[in-house]
């Protein structure tokens, strides 16, 4: 086209075509100056600040995986490694033994292994558990609260809006520097 | 202090829990605990109080057995380096996507560059990070001083609409794995009549709107939330998303990119980008001699026709008229949406969590419902129970911010609906067949429908080029 002489209206267009590629050029420059002088390079991801979180088990539901990316955790030094572990068992066990149905874990989880008397340590198989919370439920009313829910980031696809955070209940999720990925617990406030 | 003898009653207690057999399973925990002691829960917990962080059953120190203590595992995020390989991808994928339809016209390249994106920015990394959700947090960063937007997304954000700016939508042309995945299924399109092309046409802008004001107020990303697309890249996603997902991909086989052309947020922003774009896609870069070999050839109906003749001055200013007229409808129209958004902004604010639980509070200070217990309903009111007034006092502000959004919001959607009623009426001087710079993907499907092109290449011998309808009309 370019051989053919421009109408008057061709070449008005390309003018106002022109003022109006300056004017978003100049306006996307001005929003990334602001953005950028605020942003920062490293990335953010999804945490669950487990003092806030009230166990109401929609991490195991809520999540856009099919598995959940939030799994049940363990402070081990915080745990009492206790015979009858509140976490671990029904609230009326027939016998504090393995059998399944004296386990609180609807997927049988957490693994019971004896250490020294009275002493036995609770390990969580990420595989089994669906972050349902049961457990941790039963540990923080009752025990150390040495189990506690975290996202796990070899899982967690860092959705922009954690589908989950949108419905907790106890305002528990927040971003956290992909560095720092985990909120850990120390210390249990009852 | 909670001891070892605390502990030791606890597991006594524990003969007590056996012959406790309460009905309701969920309840179990503080039911059956006040069964074995009212008193010892008094004074258990009194106990506690001063002792704030101690735990109540000491961890032990395996003096018999040198038992290590094992650590929390804490398998790490993406590594920091790859959020720069994304950006670094996304430039290579923006500069091949323009090589391929500017220079070398290939539809094949563009092609196996859609496989690429969709494989990496789609089923690698799962959809997120992507540029049709970018601009809700480039808008929430705006509003809200907290909020960082990490420079990748920002990237993402700006450069496919600063490649708009200057050669159109280069990016949905072979880098956008949404635009890829439904091009690539696309078997037999079908033409969309062009009334229902025009008025789905709206749809992005408005959702643009609504995903920025919901942005905005913080209230939540709803453009990630409802993309129909990335459960597929998932494979898995809330059931309502999954249908929606699938009838996505079934109406991708005959119809052309229905999420791009009637959904897409960004996309809506990169076609008012390609408005102002300095280079557009071309048919053929030599004369189009008008043969109409092109006309059905762009399966999204971006393909626009010469227009008609002169036109007679007489039609010509009834139609400045009605322009006119339409101009004017614009701010009215502007008005009244804006009058409907401040009118839904109650109902709607309550979308947000933070409204919706201090309503909900309110609510049950008149009525109480019954929540089960342990369930998020009632355990967010004990939440709410806590710290009422903070909690009243965010709802409050965030109901202002709420309103003004939904005000803008509805403007917005008047200044779209005027603007196209406007832009309908408008008469657009062309001398060839070309695709329009708003709606053309770039996909490259239109080039070797053009006998000039297949010259070009050499597929086809100049002696067959046809000879055009319009010139042989203008011969007789
Ligand atoms: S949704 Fe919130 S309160 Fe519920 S289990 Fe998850 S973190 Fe805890
Ligand atoms: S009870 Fe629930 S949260 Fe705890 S280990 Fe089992 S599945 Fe995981
Ligand atoms: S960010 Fe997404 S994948 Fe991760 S826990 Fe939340 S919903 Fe699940
Ligand atoms: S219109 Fe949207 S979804 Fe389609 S290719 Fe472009 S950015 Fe991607
Ligand atoms: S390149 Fe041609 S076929 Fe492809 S979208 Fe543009 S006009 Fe349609």
């Amino acid at each position: 086209m370019s051989d053919k002489p421009k109408s008057e209206s061709s070449t008005r267009r390309t003018f106002l075509r022109n003022g109006a590629r300056v004017a978003a050029m100049t306006g996307l420059g001005a929003l990334g100056g602001v953005l950028v002088n605020r942003s920062q390079a490293e990335s953010w991801v999804w945490q669950i600040d487990p003092q806030k979180c009230l166990r109401c088990g929609n991490c195991a539901t809520k999540c856009v995986l099919e598995q959940s990316a939030v799994k049940c955790v363990h402070a081990f030094a915080m745990c009492g490694y206790c015979n009858l572990c509140t976490g671990y068992f029904e609230p009326e066990p027939n016998a504090l033994s393995t059998a399944a149905e004296n386990q609180l874990c609807p997927t049988g989880a957490i693994k019971r292994t004896f250490v020294e008397d009275p002493y036995y340590e609770y390990k969580i198989d990420e595989k089994l558990c669906i972050g349902c919370a049961k457990c941790v439920e039963g540990c923080n009313r009752f025990g150390n609260g040495s189990l506690f829910l975290q996202i796990r980031h070899d899982r967690c696809v860092h959705c922009n809006e954690c589908a989950i955070a949108r419905t907790c209940p106890g305002d528990a999720f927040r971003r956290v520097p992909a560095k720092q990925p985990y909120l850990l617990k120390t210390t249990h406030a009852h | 202090m909670p001891t070892q003898s605390e502990k030791k009653k606890w597991e006594k207690g524990d003969k007590e829990y056996g012959t406790s057999n309460v009905g309701a399973p969920f309840h179990l925990f503080t039911f059956s605990l006040f069964r074995v002691s009212h008193a010892l829960i008094v004074l258990l917990f009194l106990a506690w109080l001063p002792a704030f962080a101690e735990p109540r059953f000491p961890p032990p120190d395996f003096t018999e057995t040198n038992h290590q203590i094992p650590t929390t595992t804490t398998p790490s995020a993406r590594a920091e380096w790859l959020q720069y390989l994304d950006v670094a991808v996304l430039g290579a994928g923006l500069v091949v996507a323009l090589w391929c339809i500017y220079k070398q016209r290939s539809r094949r390249g563009l092609f196996w560059l859609g496989i690429f994106s969709l494989a990496y920015f789609g089923f690698w990394r799962k959809g997120c990070v992507c540029a049709i959700g970018a601009p809700q947090n480039v808008i929430l960063g705006l509003f809200d001083a907290n909020y960082t937007v990490p420079l990748s997304v920002i990237a993402f954000f700006a450069l496919p609409l600063i490649v708009a700016l200057f050669a159109g939508r280069a990016f949905c042309a072979g880098v956008c794995p949404h635009g890829a995945l439904q091009d690539l299924l696309l078997i037999k399109p079908v033409k969309v009549p062009a009334w229902l092309e025009h008025a789905l046409g709206v749809l992005p802008f408005i959702f643009l709107g609504f995903g920025l004001s919901f942005a905005a107020t913080g209230t939540g990303f709803p453009i990630c939330r409802y993309d129909p697309i990335v459960p597929i890249f998932r494979l898995s996603g809330p059931g309502l998303l999954i249908s929606l997902a699938i009838l996505t991909l079934v109406l991708s086989l005959f119809v052309g990119r229905p999420y791009c052309r009637f959904l897409c947020p960004y996309g809506a922003l990169l076609k008012l980008a390609s408005l102002a774009s300095k280079w557009r896609v071309r048919v053929t870069p030599d004369v189009c001699t008008q043969c109409q070999l092109c006309e059905n050839s762009c399966p999204f109906g971006a393909m626009r026709e010469p227009s008609a003749g002169n036109v007679e001055p007489k039609q010509l200013t009834s139609e400045r008229r009605r322009f006119g007229w339409l101009l004017v409808l614009v701010p009215l129209l502007i008005a009244g949406g804006a009058w409907i958004g401040s009118a839904l902004a109650v109902p709607v604010s309550k979308m947000n969590p933070t409204i919706e639980l201090a309503e909900r509070y309110i609510n049950q200070q008149k009525s109480p419902a019954n929540y089960g217990p342990m369930t998020p309903e009632a355990l967010s009111l004990q939440r709410a129970e806590h710290d009422s007034e903070a909690l009243l006092k965010s709802a409050t502000d965030l109901r202002h911010r709420f309103w003004l959004s939904c005000v803008i919001f509805g403007g917005w959607v008047g200044l779209v609906l005027g603007v196209k009623l406007a832009s309908l009426s408008l008469r657009t001087k062309r001398t060839d067949f070309e695709p329009d710079r708003g709606a053309c993907f770039g996909c490259a499907r239109c080039f070797r429908s053009c006998p000039q092109e297949l010259v070009r290449i050499g597929r086809m011998p100049a002696g067959d080029l046809p000879q055009s309808p319009v010139a042989a009309a203008a011969k007789t």
